[in-house]
């Protein structure tokens, strides 16, 4: 098939199949040079950005929400169009009509949209109350056909942060598809795998994806429809660069004015864009100057997404987040870096519009990346603390070259895989309902198998490792069955139409469970195992305290002896876990991922053995416990990349925060060590580092006086957020967590 | 052979990024001959105490942070005084070459002895302090003759052991520019330093002092200002 917006592209099979990575493969041009080349902000941009710092300002002093269209029901045209300045933007499209004005999305669940809106000191506009009246949600849904153990489990926090009241999220379409073939053309594709289904059997699956491709095709043409209303026809494929990115955004719009999943992650758009924009500078009608902008005003139009959440939702996932993560870099299969100059391009967006937590910029690391590219990051963050790194040499011989990110460390195959995201469970509570017999101390509650309380004065190793494992196998069980209603009940009532028809027809789905408190519960069966752990019994008999003499091994400190049963203590999880079958014959994945849960988590936490006391907040992800790390940053990330990726697919989160002195004296060495770092770091095979260089004195004048740092952002768990959108709560975790410093 | 020698090693610090080049494993060693004034481990000045390796053991410890030390990193020995433990220092050095991991010794260049003379075989840095420039204040404040450092120097000269020369900047100690002259004098008869670093005395240490029930005998002297530490580093750099 051949198109004239095609012209000066390499031909190949992506042009007689929806092929975003053959198309890639074929035309892009690496890039192995350093950041020279790059160019700064124009004027535009800045007096653009200046209005948009004036809008986040406001946004802050209205206390986090600007403005809730309660009446109008977010969908692809629900909304006029919406400007920040109209004359003088590049790229354009909003949510709704105004610019940080949050729409309603009842589809997950009506609770949800009122309980926001009163937050806020809005009511729900009786309009959408009565329209949804004889509506089911995904929540509805979800609670008809939860079981009693299920509530239980939710209510007493084993099992938290399930999506079971909004969007799901955790889906990446493959947005450039928009781009590259042009809606018409992604329809007709769609048509034919529609029509293909006549040969089957019309069982549940069958009828289920038949139903499912005809949202597909007519939200395709809702987003052509949306595109109109902006002034743009989007059925055929982009001519030229700012074509190119404003189609892909237009999908990605879509997707978030269709759904409010907690992730709303972009994919891997940068070299992709590149191809156009050195089409453009050939034919001579970009400038490096241009093609910045260009990036700019996309980035402008991310930074200005939101969705509307409650407080609740905010305690587990803080700071406003929307995950719009973007995959950079990585190499290519077939040994070329993936790396081009709009690579440098997106990352200098935090140089030329200033850090700034979203989009969520994560640098697909391998040790074979070009190394003016590795210092432009190791720079960009010593400068911004903006970016996180994943290592590439673990993932691509797994998903091959054109996978991304959703959300913090959950990767993808770009179109071709989706996921069913699961939050995480409680192992350090677990534990302690493990000890005392299916009795939760916090909520006060029985659970799960009812048996004697563990006697005896000291806690016996084998005696509670056998216990562990009877009530993990009982949550692990409780767990997928949970997910697998939440998912069907998704899948009937809040579908993805607009992303999974960015998605080939037969999709690959993993579904992806969490543990929170790994190292709280390693470093517990660490004492029992070489200290001696005495517990201490309430007025009913129940466990409630322990106390720990001598000393044991910590997780963190490059010590097999307790690193190894955090190692096993994943795979444990996942094994049980693989044993119930999925909804839709998904994948089971695991993550080590708090996100800012790990607070709220450690608050329904009773004392555990590990000398961790009642309600205090577990590490974040796959952290060691805070002010445990005795021997130095390196032990540190060792004991980390121990656990093995193998197990935990959906990622092992690891934020690492260093003062500048400690990573060197100048700014030049600390580029070239935080390279080191992640070079050896990644060559041990571990996942994910956050990576943040910064002195604890700046966050705790950060708390005291928030508006002198409107902008400050920080690496937490997986993501990155402007430290004043913190809960204080979550701030002063932040500030207790161990920094890496100078001796 | 009989018994390995066993190292004392007081702590290990797994990220050194300020001793030596690069991101280096850093063993401070127990025990120190000086007493210098500024000193901020006095933790490891008694020669008794410190967790015992022996040179393999600390090898392998060391390997395993091989993948972090890329072209420029290592392993560094600090202090203490590795030197008074040079024997085990050049057996761990041994096994580092090994490896091929790099090596490298902080030092004060107090000592000089044959088992000295062995570890320097298999050092591939030195890292001397020089604490002043004249032998009185070395006399007071650091508990030995200038013309020991001096006189490791010119050991170091003479086996071609690139030198990072370093020298702690204490107000009204040595923060003048005669101190600098007198440095960049020895660094120009000296091919062998290849880098100086200048580094501010720090008073974070006084912490560690209390603990141990010691005098911290800088106490009253603060710290060198950022503008006072940029004079003295543009004093060093002049043509």
């Amino acid at each position: 098939m051949e198109h004239k917006n095609w012209n000066g592209f390499k031909m190949g099979k992506w042009q007689d199949e929806i092929n975003v990575r053959d198309f890639i493969q074929t035309n892009y041009k690496e890039y192995t040079g350093n950041d020279a080349f790059l160019e700064k902000a124009t004027d535009r941009t800045n007096e653009l950005m200046k209005k948009v710092q004036a809008l986040f300002t406001l946004e802050r002093q209205f206390g986090g929400v600007l403005d809730i269209d309660t009446a109008t029901v977010s969908s692809l045209t629900s909304f006029s169009p919406g400007y920040i300045d109209k004359d003088n933007e590049i790229i354009v499209g909003m949510q709704t009509n105004r610019p940080l004005k949050r729409g309603v999305n009842p589809f997950g669940g009506m609770r949800m949209v009122r309980q926001a809106c009163d937050a806020y000191g809005y009511k729900l506009s009786p309009k959408v109350e009565e329209e949804f009246r004889f509506r089911t949600t995904h929540n509805d849904g979800v609670f008809r056909a939860y079981t009693d153990e299920m509530r239980q489990a939710r209510k007493c926090h084993v099992i938290t942060g399930l999506p079971d009241a909004y969007g799901r999220g955790r889906i990446i379409g493959d947005y450039r598809r928009v781009a590259l073939y042009g809606i018409d053309r992604l329809i007709e594709e769609k048509r034919k795998d529609k029509a293909a289904l006549k040969n089957g059997c019309f069982d549940t699956e069958h009828i289920r994806l038949d139903e499912e491709l005809y949202q597909q095709i007519a939200f395709l043409g809702y987003m052509k429809e949306m595109a109109m209303s902006y002034g743009f026809d989007i059925s055929q494929p982009a001519g030229n660069a700012k074509e190119a990115i404003q189609w892909t955004y237009f999908g990605y719009l879509a997707a978030i004015k269709e759904q409010n999943g907690a992730a709303m992650s972009l994919g891997r758009v940068s070299t992709f864009f590149d191809i156009y924009i050195e089409r453009d500078i050939q034919n001579g009608t970009l400038t490096e100057q241009a093609a910045q902008e260009l990036i700019d005003d996309f980035v402008i139009k991310l930074r200005i997404a939101r969705h509307l959440r409650t407080p609740e939702y905010n305690e587990l996932f803080g700071g406003d987040p929307m995950w719009i993560t973007e995959a950079v870099g990585g190499m290519g299969e077939d040994g070329r870096t993936l790396v081009t100059k709009n690579s440098f391009r997106i990352l200098n967006t935090l140089y030329t519009l200033g850090s700034s937590p979203e989009p969520n910029l994560t640098v697909l690391w391998s040790t074979k990346l070009p190394e003016g590219f590795k210092k432009f990051c190791a720079k960009v963050s010593v400068d911004t603390d903006s970016i996180q790194y994943e290592n590439d040499d673990l993932m691509r011989p797994i998903y091959g070259d054109d996978y991304a990110i959703a959300c913090c460390v959950s990767a993808m195959k770009v179109g071709k895989q989706m996921q069913f995201f699961g939050a995480r469970c409680n192992l350090a509570k677990l534990l302690l309902i493990a000890i005392n017999g299916g009795y939760d101390t916090t909520s006060k509650m029985h659970i799960g198998p009812q048996m004697p309380v563990l006697s005896g004065e000291s806690l016996g190793y084998d005696e509670v490792v056998e216990r562990f494992d009877i009530y993990l196998k009982w949550l692990a069980n409780l767990y997928v069955n949970t997910m697998n209603i939440i998912h069907y009940m998704h899948d009937k009532y809040a579908y993805e139409k607009s992303q999974m028809a960015l998605h080939d027809t037969d999709v690959e789905r993993l579904m992806a469970f969490g543990i929170a408190g790994l190292s709280v519960v390693a470093d517990s069966f660490s004492a029992i195992k070489y200290a001696d752990v005495r517990p201490v019994k309430d007025e009913e008999g129940f466990i409630c305290d322990f106390e720990t003499v001598g000393d044991f091994p910590k997780f963190g400190n490059d010590d097999d002896r307790v690193d190894l049963i955090a190692k096993e203590l994943t795979h444990k999880t996942i094994c049980e876990l693989r044993k119930t079958p999925t909804y839709r014959q998904a994948i089971h994945t695991l993550s080590v991922l708090t996100i800012t849960s790990n607070v709220m988590y450690g608050k329904n936490t009773g004392a555990t053995p590990d000398g961790r006391k009642a309600g205090a907040a577990f590490a974040p992800g796959a952290n060691p416990m805070h002010n445990r790390e005795e021997n130095g940053a390196l032990a540190s990330l060792n004991s980390i990349a121990k656990i093995s990726y193998d197990d935990c697919r959906d990622g092992i989160s690891n934020t690492f925060s260093i003062t500048p002195q400690a990573l060197g004296r100048t700014d030049g060495e600390r580029v070239d060590n935080l390279v080191a770092i992640l070079d050896g770091y990644f060559a041990k095979m571990a996942h994910h580092i956050n990576v943040n260089v910064l002195r604890r004195e700046t966050l705790m004048e950060a708390y005291e006086n928030p508006e002198a740092y409107p902008n400050l952002t920080i690496r937490v768990s997986g993501y990155a957020v402007n430290f004043h959108k913190l809960s204080r709560e979550q701030q002063r975790e932040v500030i207790s967590r161990t920094f890496h410093e100078a001796m | 052979m009989g018994n390995p020698v066993k190292g004392k090693i007081n702590s290990i610090q797994t990220m050194g990024t300020l001793d030596g080049p690069g991101v280096r494993f850093v063993a401070f060693m127990q025990g120190c001959n000086l007493r210098c004034g500024c000193c901020h481990n006095p933790e490891t000045w008694p020669m008794d105490g410190g967790e015992e390796y022996s040179a393999a053991e600390l090898a392998k410890l060391a390997e395993r942070y091989r993948t972090y030390f890329g072209n420029d990193g290592g392993v560094t020995l600090s202090g203490g005084e590795p030197l008074l433990q040079a024997e085990f220092a050049a057996e761990f050095f041994l096994e580092c070459h090994k490896l091929g991991i790099n090596t490298c010794i902080d030092t004060s260049g107090s000592i000089i002895s044959d088992e000295v003379l062995a570890l320097l075989g298999h050092t591939d840095r030195v890292l001397l302090d020089i604490k002043y420039t004249t032998d009185e204040k070395y006399r007071e404040f650091v508990g030995c003759g200038m013309d020991k450092p001096l006189e490791f120097l010119e050991v170091l000269e003479k086996r071609g052991i690139p030198v990072t020369l370093r020298q702690v900047i204490i107000p009204g100690l040595n923060d003048d520019a005669g101190n600098i002259k007198i440095l960049r004098q020895i660094v120009a008869e000296h091919s062998c330093i290849d880098k100086v670093e200048l580094l501010p005395f720090k008073k974070l240490c006084s912490v560690k002092y209390e603990k141990q029930g010691l005098d911290f005998r800088f106490k009253n002297i603060s710290e060198p200002t950022p503008e006072k530490m940029a004079e003295l580093q543009k004093l060093l750099d002049e043509e």
